[in-house]
């Protein structure tokens, strides 16, 4: 199962590389967030799954096709040979295909991460912070100045994002208005 | 037993649906197969849920129905606020 998703996906990541219509690779980059949230869903880590079908299926898409809003649609030709950033991609890739050598097996009980705090948060995060999730538990009280700081992360982003569009758009206008006024005379 | 078959049907559509993503020749089959592939999804979601016998999992499901319209509409909205991306598809 989830040796067919991926597949689908390395040949959704071709199809993104291969298509030149950036319509296209917005649709694609939908398609691939799904797939990517299916194999997380199989692998059942589900939070996570809800998590990139949000942010990498709808919110991208939407904020995607924003900017192509103000853009054009097609890719820009290439100015140089793609060696040098295939040969990164190729050593980073490589590097971290060798750091899953070192790994524990995928989903063992004595695994290392499963060893550390986790059983102290099973057995207590009820009582400490009267939350039944555990999840919960630890993302709001445990962990909560974590949290708090990846909301202002991303508050600030998103107030960065709307500046940078609104102010495009403003420009735009009044590009419009002088060029009008320009035919006016 | 019927719900594994299922999820390889379901598999071998999403295949198919993929298929189209990658080869479409104008946007709008592309955009038809990223909203198929989205529901696909929604269906191996549900259909996982039940083989692992944790029927929970449809909730999941309904909010990335949600997400796929949201999708739809975005791109709904894409073609009818900008200029015509593609040469007008040819009348039927």
């Amino acid at each position: 199962m989830n040796t067919v998703l991926l597949l689908f996906m390395v040949v959704v990541v071709i199809g993104i590389i291969r298509a030149h219509n950036l319509f296209s690779v917005v649709i694609l980059g939908g398609a691939y967030s799904f797939l990517l949230a299916t194999v997380m869903v199989v692998l059942d880590a589900v939070d996570v799954a809800m998590t990139e079908a949000a942010v990498g299926a709808g919110m991208s898409t939407v904020l995607l096709l924003a900017v192509l809003h103000l853009t054009r649609t097609r890719e820009a030709p290439l100015r140089h040979a793609p060696a040098i950033p295939l040969l990164v991609c190729l050593l980073t890739g490589s590097a971290l295909v060798y750091a899953t050598v070192d790994l524990p097996p995928f989903g063992l009980a004595d695994n290392p991460q499963n060893q550390h705090v986790a059983p102290y948060y099973l057995d207590n995060a009820e009582k400490e912070t009267k939350s039944p999730n555990v999840v919960t538990a630890v993302l709001a009280s445990y962990r909560g100045f974590d949290t708090l700081g990846e909301v202002t992360v991303i508050f600030t982003a998103g107030i960065g994002v709307l500046i940078l569009l609104s102010r495009r758009r403003r420009r735009e206008m009044i590009v419009v208005d002088e060029g009008r006024s320009k035919h006016d005379a | 037993m019927m719900f594994f078959a299922a999820t390889i049907a379901v598999l071998v559509s999403l295949g198919l649906a993929l298929v189209r993503a990658l080869l479409g020749p104008t946007l709008f089959d592309r955009v038809l197969a990223g909203n198929t592939i989205g529901t696909l999804a929604v269906l191996t979601l549900a259909l996982i849920g039940f083989v692992t016998g944790r029927p929970e999992f449809l909730d999941i499901a309904i909010l990335y129905t949600l997400l796929n319209l949201i999708g739809t509409i975005a791109v709904l909205r894409y073609f009818k606020l900008s200029e015509p991306v593609v040469p007008a598809a040819p009348e039927e």
